[in-house]
C-alpha cells in the first residue's frame, strides 16, 4: 500500500465540524497544506464552508472570504485582481466550492473566470449532490441514484463538467480522490506552478448522502477511481489528456453496492450504468492516447 | 488646472473614476450605461488609467468581484443601469453586510417588463432597503464631481455608494465641465487602506456564520455607520466647494425662503423644477425647490428643518411603487410625522416612464395644487 506523504504544516486544524469519517476534510487537509501559507481562500456555501468553521473559530489557517452560492469564480477573480494591485501577484487564490455552486449555480461565473483566464485554483468537492441541505439532486448527481428530490432514482446522466472546462482550453484541469492522496498533493502542487485558471474537482463520497458506511468513504472512492466510475487525469490545455491510472480493475457494480442511493437498481440497470462507464473509458483512451493531436 | 471640456453626462462619469484611481473595476455593458464602461476602457488603453479591468459575464459576477476586491484593500468602482443594478440585488446586501467601500454609478432606467429605456428611478429606488448610500445627481458637471466625493464618502463611512443620474437627461446630455487637476484629486482624495482587509498578513476572514446575537449587532453596527453619513456627505461636499468652488450637501434649497409652495425632487426633475421656480418667482408666486441628493440614508432632521412652516410640498416622484404610489412621497410623509407645522404634501407621480416633465407642466402644478387639499392616494399627472 501507497503511504501518504505531504508536508503538513498545520494548515487544517482539528476540531472541525465535518462528519465523522468525512473525506472532505481529508481532501482539504492535503489541499491546504500543499498550498501552504501564502494564499486566501474564498469558499462558496457548501460543505466546505460549515467545514471552515462558523465565525469565530476557523479550522483554516488562511484568510477565508465566505461568499454567495453562484459567485465563487468570480469573487475569487475579484480578490485576484485586488492582490495584483497591491503588488502581491505570487499570492494563490484558492476557491473551495461543491458542485451545486460549480456545476449549476456557478458554472456561468466559473465559465467566465476562465474565458478570462483568470489566475485561480478553483477546486470542486463534488459529492454529486447538495449535500450540505440533506442530499438533494444536482447536475452532477449520477444516473438513477436516489435523492431528497429524486426520491425514484434520477433519470438522467451527470453532467460532463470536465469536458464543459476544457472547451475553454484553461491551462490545468485534474480530477482527484481521496483514496490518492500522494496523486491530489502532486496535482495541487503543479496547479499552484501554473499562472492562469486551475481547476481540481475531487469525488467526496458522502456518508449521509450516498448511504455509506461510516468508514468506508475512502474505500468507496477507490473503487470509484478503479471501476472507471470516476477516473483520475489531468488535462493540459484543454487538450493535451493524460491518465493517471491506467487500468481499471473493478466492475462498476462493486462501486455501486457499497451504496444505498443505488441498492434499488435491477441488473439491467446496473448493466446499463456498466455500458455507459465502458463508452466513457474507452473515450477518454482515444483522447489520452490522441496525446493534444485531437 | 482645471480643464475645461465638452462631455456628456457618462463621459464626466468615466473622467471622475479616472481621476479617483481605482485599483479594480468589473463592468459590464447596459444601455445607457454602456458610454461609462467604453470611456474607462478607452483611458485603460490609453494608458491612461492604471486599473485592474475585470469583463466578467454579467453584473451579477461584476458586483461579486467588486466586493472581494474591496475586501482584500482596493479601491474599487463599477457602474450599472436598470436590469443590471437588479441582478445584483442578492449583492447589493451582501456588499453592506460586508462594508465594502465599492462606488457604483447607476443610470436610472425603467425596469422591464415592457422594456423600456427611459428615464425612471424605480431600479434604485428599489434598492433603498440594500444598505447602500444612494446619491441623485443632476448634470454630468454634478456626477462627476459627486463620483470623486462618493470614494471619500464610501471609504469613509465602510459603506458602499451608489450614485444615480438619469437616462438620457443625465446620461448622454453634453455639456461643458470642468475637469480637475489629477494634483487637486489625489490631494481630496487619499489612498484606500483599510485596517481590516483579506491579507495573509493580517489573517482576517470575512462572512462566516454567526449567531443571532451577532446578526444583530452587524446591523446595529451598520446602523451606527450609517447615522454618520449624513456629516461625511456635508463635510466632503464643502471640501470640494474649497477645492473647485461647488459646494455640494445632502440637500440643497434653491428659493425657498418665504416660499409658500416647496418642489421637493430628485434628479434631472431638479433642472426643470429649478426654471419653473424662477419663471413663477417672476410672477410673484413663493415657489422654491427642495433637492434631495442625499437618498440613503434618508436626512430626516435636514429634511424636517427645510420643511416645517411651508404650508404646502409637492412631490414630484420619477417613480412608482405598485399598490403605494411614489416612493420619495411616501418617505416625506414619514419624515414629517410629528412636525407640529408640517406642510400639506401633495405626491405627483410626474414622468413616469421617461416621459417628459416641461417646465410649464410643473407650473401649471403649483398652480393646481398650491391651495388643494393633499390626498392620500397618488396623482397620476397627464
Amino acid at each position: 500500500m501507497e503511504m501518504t506523504s505531504y508536508p503538513d504544516e498545520g494548515q487544517f486544524c482539528s476540531g472541525h465540524v465535518a462528519c465523522a469519517g468525512c473525506v472532505e476534510a481529508l481532501a482539504l487537509r492535503v489541499i491546504l497544506n500543499t498550498v501552504g501559507k501564502d494564499a486566501v481562500a474564498i469558499v462558496s456555501p457548501s460543505c466546505s464552508a460549515v467545514i471552515c468553521g462558523a465565525n469565530p473559530t476557523s479550522s483554516v489557517k488562511l484568510p477565508v472570504f465566505h461568499t454567495t452560492l453562484e459567485s465563487g469564480a468570480a469573487s475569487a477573480s475579484g480578490v485576484k485582481r485586488a492582490l495584483l494591485a497591491r503588488g502581491k501577484p505570487d499570492t494563490t487564490v484558492l476557491c473551495l466550492a461543491g458542485d451545486g455552486g460549480t456545476y449549476d449555480i456557478g458554472l456561468q461565473a466559473l465559465s467566465s473566470a476562465a474565458e478570462r483566464n483568470e489566475d485561480i485554483l478553483y477546486v470542486c468537492f463534488d459529492n454529486e449532490g447538495y449535500m450540505n441541505t440533506g442530499g438533494q439532486k444536482s447536475s452532477s448527481t449520477p444516473l438513477n441514484a436516489v435523492t431528497g428530490s429524486t426520491p425514484a432514482g434520477k433519470t438522467t446522466r451527470k453532467k460532463n463538467l470536465i469536458e464543459i472546462l476544457a472547451a475553454h482550453r484553461i491551462p490545468y484541469i485534474a480530477t482527484c480522490s481521496p483514496s490518492h492522496l500522494n496523486d491530489m498533493a502532486a496535482k495541487v502542487k503543479k496547479a499552484k506552478g501554473i499562472r492562469g485558471t486551475k481547476v481540481i474537482v475531487v469525488l467526496i463520497p458522502c456518508l449521509p448522502g450516498w448511504g455509506v458506511a461510516d468508514n468506508g468513504a475512502v474505500a468507496t472512492a477507490r473503487r470509484a477511481v478503479e471501476s472507471g466510475v470516476f477516473p483520475l487525469f489531468e488535462i493540459e490545455d484543454g487538450v493535451t489528456y493524460r491518465l493517471n491510472s491506467e487500468t481499471r480493475t473493478q466492475p462498476v457494480e462493486r462501486y455501486l453496492s457499497l451504496q444505498k442511493r443505488f441498492r434499488h437498481l435491477s441488473s439491467e440497470d446496473v448493466e446499463r450504468i456498466q455500458s455507459n462507464v465502458d463508452e466513457e473509458w474507452q473515450r477518454l483512451r482515444s483522447k489520452v492516447d490522441a496525446d493534444g493531436r485531437i | 488646472m482645471a480643464n475645461r471640456l465638452l462631455l456628456s453626462g457618462n463621459h464626466a462619469v468615466a473622467w471622475g473614476v479616472r481621476l479617483a484611481r481605482p485599483d479594480v473595476a468589473p463592468v459590464y455593458p447596459i444601455t445607457p450605461q454602456t458610454p461609462i464602461l467604453e470611456k474607462i476602457t478607452e483611458f485603460h488603453s490609453q494608458g491612461d488609467m492604471d486599473t485592474e479591468l475585470l469583463t466578467p459575464e454579467s453584473e451579477h459576477s461584476a458586483m461579486s468581484a467588486c466586493i472581494s476586491a474591496s475586501l482584500t484593500g482596493a479601491r474599487v468602482f463599477t457602474a450599472t443601469s436598470s436590469q443590471g443594478l437588479l441582478l445584483m440585488h442578492e449583492l447589493l446586501h451582501f456588499a453592506s453586510g460586508a462594508r465594502t467601500s465599492i462606488v457604483m454609478f447607476n443610470v436610472n432606467r425603467t425596469p422591464a417588463s415592457p422594456w423600456g429605456f427611459w428615464p425612471d428611478q424605480l431600479d434604485s429606488l428599489s434598492q433603498r432597503d440594500t444598505g447602500w448610500i444612494q446619491l441623485y445627481s443632476e448634470s454630468p458637471q454634478e456626477s462627476l464631481d459627486t463620483v470623486i466625493q462618493a470614494f471619500l464618502i464610501a471609504e469613509s463611512a465602510g459603506i458602499p455608494t451608489m450614485i444615480s443620474h438619469d437616462a438620457f437627461y443625465v446620461s448622454h446630455a453634453v455639456e461643458p465641465i470642468e475637469v480637475p487637476s489629477q494634483f487637486l484629486v489625489d490631494d481630496y482624495l487619499p489612498r484606500f487602506e483599510p485596517e481590516l482587509r483579506l491579507d495573509t498578513e493580517l489573517g482576517r476572514s470575512f462572512g462566516a456564520p454567526i449567531d443571532q446575537t451577532s446578526w444583530n449587532r452587524s446591523r446595529r453596527e451598520l446602523a451606527a455607520a450609517m447615522a454618520g453619513v449624513d456629516d461625511i456627505v456635508t463635510s466632503a461636499g464643502q471640501r470640494w466647494g474649497e477645492a473647485t468652488g461647488r459646494s455640494y450637501g445632502p440637500l440643497e434649497q434653491y428659493r425657498t425662503e418665504d416660499a409658500e409652495v416647496v418642489i421637493v425632487t430628485m434628479g434631472s426633475m431638479c433642472g426643470t423644477a429649478r426654471e419653473a421656480v424662477d419663471t413663477l418667482r417672476d410672477q410673484g408666486v413663493r415657489v422654491g425647490l427642495l433637492k434631495v441628493r442625499l437618498f440613503r440614508p434618508l436626512p430626516a432632521t435636514a429634511l424636517r428643518q427645510a420643511l416645517e412652516g411651508v404650508p404646502c410640498a409637492l412631490v414630484l416622484d420619477r417613480n412608482y411603487s405598485p399598490g403605494l404610489g411614489g416612493i420619495l412621497h411616501q418617505e416625506l410623509k414619514g419624515v414629517l410625522w410629528g412636525v407640529a407645522d408640517a406642510p400639506r404634501v401633495h405626491g405627483l407621480l410626474a414622468g413616469i416612464g421617461g416621459v417628459n416633465v416641461p417646465s410649464s407642466k410643473i407650473q401649471e402644478l403649483v398652480g393646481s395644487y398650491r391651495d388643494a387639499a393633499p390626498s392620500f392616494e397618488p396623482i397620476w399627472v397627464e
